[in-house]
């Protein structure tokens, strides 16, 4: 992370309680201080300071020109973008809540993701699409849903998703340094997750593409990212009083994903559920079942087993609760791992 | 009982709304209801000899490579061929206004624009021979890959042209879609930020009547397509899309009031596709042959070569010497397009992403095995009896 910290200022050094979304906001304005062509666009993100407040005084600090809100129109946020940075720009968009970047999904498809590889490496597009996504605050229809199966499946796209704060500012500044187009899905549930943190001396982070192991254990691996993170580590905690040792792997990126950190924690445990609140079917658990399975078959003790949301639409918010994987979900996975003794 | 009757009805007096006024003054934003027209009016003895004699040499030319393409795809040689014959003059004069510095987003039917801007006529065949999706850099030539989604282009233009102004050059991006490209939220999203954002663009809307087979009455409602400019606070114009001349002024000016700083412009370019949409399309399933011949009257090349022949700036000799410069360009596409290109399968993973994922590496190396084992010499060299 040799672009980040560039400005001086009101630091301390100090590590202080931040919230995920304050780190967010200061990886954003971190990397519009080091990088002229950083803009940020998108609906709300400039006076307001966004919905979630992740912009917040972006524009005040560098102008409408570098944090512009737009007409409130997806596609054409994210058409812009494209053009954007085909003239040299590194654009950085906030779809405001997840179901609606779906009408921007021609443009991440078939140009986002796709230039790059249509021009021959001449006109790579570094854009960043910020994407608050999954559920568990209360909101409305098409205010939770988890896309991210739907960005995993079109080749081009990095995928990457923050799970604590540190990673939130060290993710979103490698992402917008990145010369691919990455898909940046903001757990909405852990903006308000607290860590001490010091933006001067952000802790060791990850490139991109790299998972790392959160806690480590013995008897079985649970395999996970963003805002079942949090759920993954509370069972991990609970199931030690049945005698189980688990290690919790955290992904951050689902593209490129990282089967070297997976397959090495399946290996040394002999058994692994993935847990993520998007639907199952479809979903990004099937992947990671299948790629841990033909890489660990052998060192398996029982199928990897999968616990995600219900394959229904994402329910109305007073329903939630029974929809997202929780701890005793998880616990229940962990186990049906006893499969010797059961079968 | 009417509602002022009701008792204590007479005390209510409704407080003033907010004060209104419209944002912009609609007037000047509407277009002429008649296309504007040069050739064969008053207004083309102002137009430039030279001009002129340069748009009817690029016409002839254009019309040369769409009749060779067209038979590349006979041939096999092109998997299709969307022919702008007809169109030419859209293509042509648009492009040929644009400045070194200026950026054009064509749309699949618009490869003579991307010649007439320099573009090598076989590089800009290679996405419809299939052996690349762009044939060229982008960057070098300032022409975006052609379009083959409809109007997602449109808002790239935009956020380029925005883009150039922040950074203070006086680039100005032209963006090219047919009829059937304006019914898309593409075409909504980009004339209303480019509105808002009084970025440096040009919207050229050629009009050629059908989308494949739908024709414009069944795609709009609305008096013209230049009309929907009002609806997004832009100027719209209407020009006769086979007048070269007019294009070509029509065009001038929106290029020039985009670089003054004045905001985009929507065009409409009336004109008519000659051929049917593409090779696969059989277009007398959903048009007259009547119609079309009444479009070949008012074809773009014999409109400028009457005018030119007229006022004595062309005869016989010169015509001939631009049909034999056509076809030298024909020959030479022709021979090029004859020979088979030379590619590398391992490209295919080379510009997914800047660095190949681990799972990229992993079927880039099973596809090399493939490729060795096509290449491995034949059993009989190897002592073993046949091939299986």
């Amino acid at each position: 992370m040799s672009t980040a910290a560039a400005t001086a200022g009101e630091r301390t050094g100090r590590a202080k309680p931040a919230t995920m979304a304050q780190a967010l906001g200061r990886a954003l304005r971190d990397a519009m201080a080091a990088d002229p062509s950083v803009h940020v666009l998108g609906e709300d993100v400039g006076t307001l300071g966004g919905v979630f407040r992740v912009t917040d005084g972006l524009a005040k600090e560098f102008g409408d020109d570098r944090c512009t809100d737009t007409p409130l129109a997806e596609a054409g946020i994210l058409g812009a973008a494209v053009g954007m940075a085909m003239y040299g720009l590194r654009p950085v968009v906030e779809m405001q809540f997840d179901a609606f970047a779906y009408p921007a999904f021609e443009q991440l498809i078939s140009h986002v993701a796709k230039m790059r590889n249509r021009t021959a490496g001449a006109m790579p597009l570094p854009i960043t699409v910020r994407v608050p996504y999954g559920g568990g605050i209360g909101g409305v229809e098409h205010h939770s849903d988890s896309s991210e199966a739907y960005y995993m499946a079109t080749p081009g796209l990095h995928v990457v998703t923050p799970a604590t704060v540190d990673d939130a500012y060290g993710l979103l500044r490698e992402s917008i340094a990145s010369d691919d187009p990455v898909v940046f899905l903001e757990p909405k549930r852990l903006y308000w997750s607290k860590a001490d943190w010091s933006p001067d001396a952000p802790a060791q982070v990850e490139p991109i593409g790299r998972a790392v192991v959160r806690r480590t254990g013995r008897s079985a691996t649970l395999i996970t990212y963003g805002p079942s993170l949090p759920v993954c580590l509370e069972a991990a905690e609970a199931a030690t009083a049945e005698g189980w040792d688990l290690e919790v792997v955290d992904l951050r990126s689902l593209v490129p994903f990282d089967d070297e950190t997976v397959a090495a924690s399946v290996r040394r445990t002999g058994r692994a559920v993935v847990v993520h609140e998007s639907s199952g079917f479809g979903g990004p658990g099937g992947e990671i079942a299948a790629r841990v399975t033909e890489r660990c078959f052998h060192h398996l003790e029982a199928p990897v087993l999968r616990v995600a949301g219900f394959d229904i639409p994402y329910p109305p918010p007073m329903q939630e609760r029974h929809h997202l994987p929780g701890v005793d979900r998880v616990l229940d996975a962990v186990a049906r791992l006893q499969w010797e003794a059961d079968s | 009982m009417t509602v002022q009757e009701l008792p204590g009805a007479a005390a209510y007096r409704p407080t003033p709304p907010p004060a209104w006024k419209p944002l912009t003054d609609p007037a000047p934003l509407l277009p002429d209801p008649e296309p504007y027209r040069v050739l064969g009016t008053d207004a083309a003895a102002d137009a430039d000899p030279e001009l002129l004699l340069r748009l009817y040499a690029e016409l002839v030319r254009g019309r040369r490579y769409n009749v060779q393409a067209t038979a590349l795809t006979k041939q096999g040689r092109l998997a299709v061929y969307p022919s702008s014959t007809g169109q030419e003059a859209c293509e042509i004069a648009a492009a040929m206004v644009l400045e070194e510095r200026d950026w054009l987003f064509p749309s699949y039917r618009d490869t003579l624009a991307a010649v007439a801007r320099g573009l090598d006529p076989v590089e800009a065949l290679t996405l419809l021979r299939g052996d690349r999706h762009t044939g060229y850099d982008p960057r070098e030539h300032r022409i975006a890959p052609l379009c083959t989604p409809l109007a997602t282009q449109l808002p790239h233009a935009v956020g380029l042209a925005h883009a150039a102004r922040l950074k203070g050059d006086d680039v100005v991006a032209l963006a090219m879609v047919g009829d059937g490209g304006t019914s898309e939220g593409d075409f909504h999203e980009a004339l209303n930020f480019a509105a808002v954002w009084r970025a440096p663009v040009v919207f050229l809307v050629q009009n050629n009547g059908f989308a494949i087979s739908v024709p414009l009455a069944k795609q709009t409602a609305a008096p013209s397509l230049a009309h929907k400019a009002v609806g997004y606070g832009m100027p719209g114009r209407l020009v006769d899309g086979n007048d070269a001349a007019a294009v070509h002024q029509v065009l001038g000016e929106a290029v020039a009031r985009a670089r003054r700083g004045e905001g985009p412009t929507l065009i409409e370019a009336v004109t008519y596709r000659m051929d049917a949409h593409t090779n696969a399309d059989d277009a007398t399933r959903y048009r007259g042959d009547a119609e079309v011949e009444a479009w070949r009257e008012h074809d773009p090349i014999r409109l400028l070569e009457r005018e030119l022949t007229g006022r004595g700036l062309l005869d016989e000799e010169g015509i001939a010497t631009v049909r034999e410069t056509a076809e030298r360009m024909a020959e030479s596409l022709r021979e090029q397009m004859n020979a088979d290109p030379v590619l590398d399968p391992m490209d295919l993973f080379a510009h997914v992403y800047e660095e190949r994922t681990g799972q990229l590496r992993e079927q880039a190396e099973m596809l090399r095995g493939e490729l060795a084992a096509e290449h491995d010499p034949p059993l009989e060299e190897n002592g073993v009896e046949g091939r299986r």
